[in-house]
């Protein structure tokens, strides 16, 4: 009797450990499934705008094309550089937005340190005036904003020194490269907090130990505090950068006429339209109008081109990019 | 005043003021102001002269425009407002969701988390914006662009709707089940920051809770509700909030604010609309944050 009730017990357990290995397996292959499919969706477009630019014209109206075209061409990635003027374009906008990134991070650092690690009367109400910036609509300070550099003059110096009006600044990199530097630029108030909760996060001891040693606040502050802030900034500049880099908003604000990729691949439809005939030698005028289809491919490839350098610094840094945003302690 | 005559706070003090200046200034000449002008304004009619503007006062009159004159300002905020009431759920859902996944341990993790995150570089702004236009400006027509959109989709949620309405689901839950499912690429395009907060946030969890709970027999979807889902919760109220001011900078009532100033020239009409809407959005927020945070579980 006793033997076989070890025996019952023994398969008992067994059958538990099956259900328990096929639950988990079951639960895996799901898990695979979804993360595939979700995957799937995000990585389609950017598939499908690769195999447009790689798609011959003569492959337009071939319906039996899925993806991978019949002939390759790099005639559309030629011509989508031709109608945005691609290189100079790229470099200007990287220049530009490159500034702002470290204007924006560098003053960000400072004000977020300067939350996080002094007290001084009316720092919780200044905080809450930085959670008020991240809060209010962009919009309600658009009009304001726009006169103001439209007429650009601090307290009205300008005036008084050469008796002339303010300077105008709209059209020119000025008002993005001053609202970054002050620290309210786009989205600034959400890298102070990231900024101020990683700083707050960081022992008492390291600054002590710099003070004792004779090493004045900003000299603490740029050769311990920053280096030591390394997932923060990972953080702040690549948001900072993207951000940037994509923005419409304050860009035809500010800069409707300027060189900026954002600006250029709004109207980048309309761009094609008009000089597609021109460049493929078709004739010019409004009523000479290309094969839409190929215009469709054009903008396509151009939509690819604006954000290849995107995707090509994420593959670079995303390793980072992951780990950094974990370890800066958004959550607080 | 002699440096050497303060204190070491009084000093700490000082040197904290110096490294927020820079922001200081900005907010007062970036922000203060402009926020006080833009209340001015819509209290005024705006002209815009040679060198200057000129400002007549004219009270309520924006405000009032805005809300019983201008064609479309009222059903473009309800609009927004109802978009945004429908899609912060499903977002928030599917971070949370998605974020528990990335969490757990399996091969290829790396991989899905940079794809995952794809989306908080690729869909925002320029390139979103210009993807949707492209369609609209070739054939002309938004409604041929509409269609073309759904040809290429191909998914005919038909069966699903029957299948769901056989499991004995309401139909508003069948309604949003369905529009969730057809706005699959929109909603996760939209959720890449959330699932970032979250996933931080799921990485602060002890694992001795975990532990403890794996010997005391819980199932994993009881480990979820009892330890999970309370731990992750103050951060709930971090992505509503974030979700809805990320629906501010794309929506169409930013969008008719802009026109409204900048090709209708009428820029105390539009500072009225943009205080109407931040009211209203201040509104949705302290309520909101009210609610949520009374059900919030905080462990410290």
């Amino acid at each position: 009797m006793k033997g076989s009730l070890m025996e019952n017990e023994i398969v008992v357990l067994r059958m538990m450990k099956a259900k328990n290995k096929s639950i988990e397996l079951l639960w895996s292959i799901f898990r695979y499934i979804l993360i595939i499919g979700i995957s799937f969706v995000i990585i389609y477009p950017l598939l499908q705008q690769i195999s447009v630019a790689i798609k011959d014209k003569a492959d337009i109206y071939n319906p039996t094309i899925y993806m991978i075209p019949v002939h390759f061409t790099t005639e559309n990635i030629r011509l989508a550089m031709s109608v945005l003027n691609y290189w100079p374009l790229l470099k200007n906008t990287l220049l530009f937005v490159c500034s702002t990134t470290v204007l924006q991070a560098v003053s960000c650092a400072l004000a977020g340190y300067g939350f996080a690690r002094f007290t001084f009367p009316g720092r919780n109400i200044l905080f809450t005036l930085v959670i008020l910036t991240i809060l209010i609509p962009s919009s309600t300070l658009m009009v304001p904003m726009y006169l103001h550099f439209r007429n650009f003059d601090v307290l009205g110096m300008v005036n008084l020194f050469t008796g002339k009006e303010g300077i105008n600044m709209l059209n020119t990199y000025w008002p993005s490269l001053i609202t970054a530097a002050l620290a309210n630029g786009l989205k600034s108030g959400l890298y102070i907090y990231i900024f101020r909760q990683f700083f707050r996060g960081m022992p008492a001891e390291i600054e002590e130990a710099a003070l004792i040693d004779g090493a004045g606040g900003f000299r603490t502050f740029f050769t311990i505090m920053m280096p030591n802030a390394i997932p923060p900034l990972i953080t702040v500049t690549l948001f900072a950068f993207v951000w940037q880099y994509n923005d419409t908003f304050y860009s035809s604000l500010f800069m409707s006429q300027s060189n900026l990729m954002a600006i250029k691949i709004a109207s980048l439809p309309a761009d094609a339209n008009q000089y597609l005939p021109g460049i493929l030698g078709v004739g010019a005028g409004s009523n000479v109008k290309v094969d839409p289809n190929l215009v469709s491919m054009i903008v396509d490839t151009g939509i690819l081109l604006a954000i290849a350098p995107l995707v090509v610094m994420y593959l670079f840094v995303q390793r980072f990019f992951v780990e950094s945003v974990e370890r800066t302690g958004v959550v607080g | 005043m002699n440096l050497r005559r303060l204190t070491l706070s009084q000093k700490r003090a000082f040197l904290g003021v110096a490294f927020i200046m820079p922001w200081l200034l900005g907010f007062v000449f970036l922000f203060a102001t402009p926020l006080v002008q833009s209340l001015h304004f819509s209290f005024s009619e705006l002209k815009v002269a040679p060198g200057g503007y000129s400002l007549d006062f004219i009270g309520l009159k924006n405000f009032t425009d805005a809300l019983s004159v201008d064609p479309n300002y009222n059903r473009i905020l309800t609009e927004s407002l109802t978009e945004m009431a429908w899609n912060v759920p499903m977002i928030l859902f599917f971070s949370l969701f998605t974020a528990a996944m990335l969490n757990s341990k399996f091969r290829g993790r790396p991989l899905a988390r940079a794809v995952f995150f794809l989306p908080v570089i690729l869909a925002s702004g320029a390139v979103a914006a210009a993807q949707s236009s492209g369609l609209i400006q070739l054939t002309g027509s938004s409604e041929v662009a509409q269609e073309l959109g759904l040809a290429q989709n191909g998914f005919d949620p038909l069966s699903l709707v029957f299948m769901l309405s056989d499991a004995g689901m309401p139909v508003w839950f069948i309604d949003y089940i369905i529009d969730a499912v057809l706005r699959i690429y929109e909603i996760i395009s939209s959720s890449g920051v959330q699932i970032l907060i979250f996933l931080a946030a799921l990485q602060s969890v002890p694992v001795t809770m975990y532990e403890v709970a794996k010997m005391e027999g819980a199932t994993p979807y009881e480990t979820f509700w009892k330890i999970t889902f309370p731990m992750v919760s103050p951060l709930i109220l971090t992505n509503i909030i974030y979700t809805i001011i990320d629906s501010f900078t794309e929506s169409q009532l930013t969008r008719t604010i802009y026109t409204t100033a900048f090709q209708s020239q009428n820029f105390g009409l539009s500072a009225a609309m943009s205080w109407i809407y931040t009211i209203v959005i201040s509104v949705i927020l302290i309520v909101v944050g009210i609610l949520v945070s009374r059900k919030v579980f905080y462990y410290n």
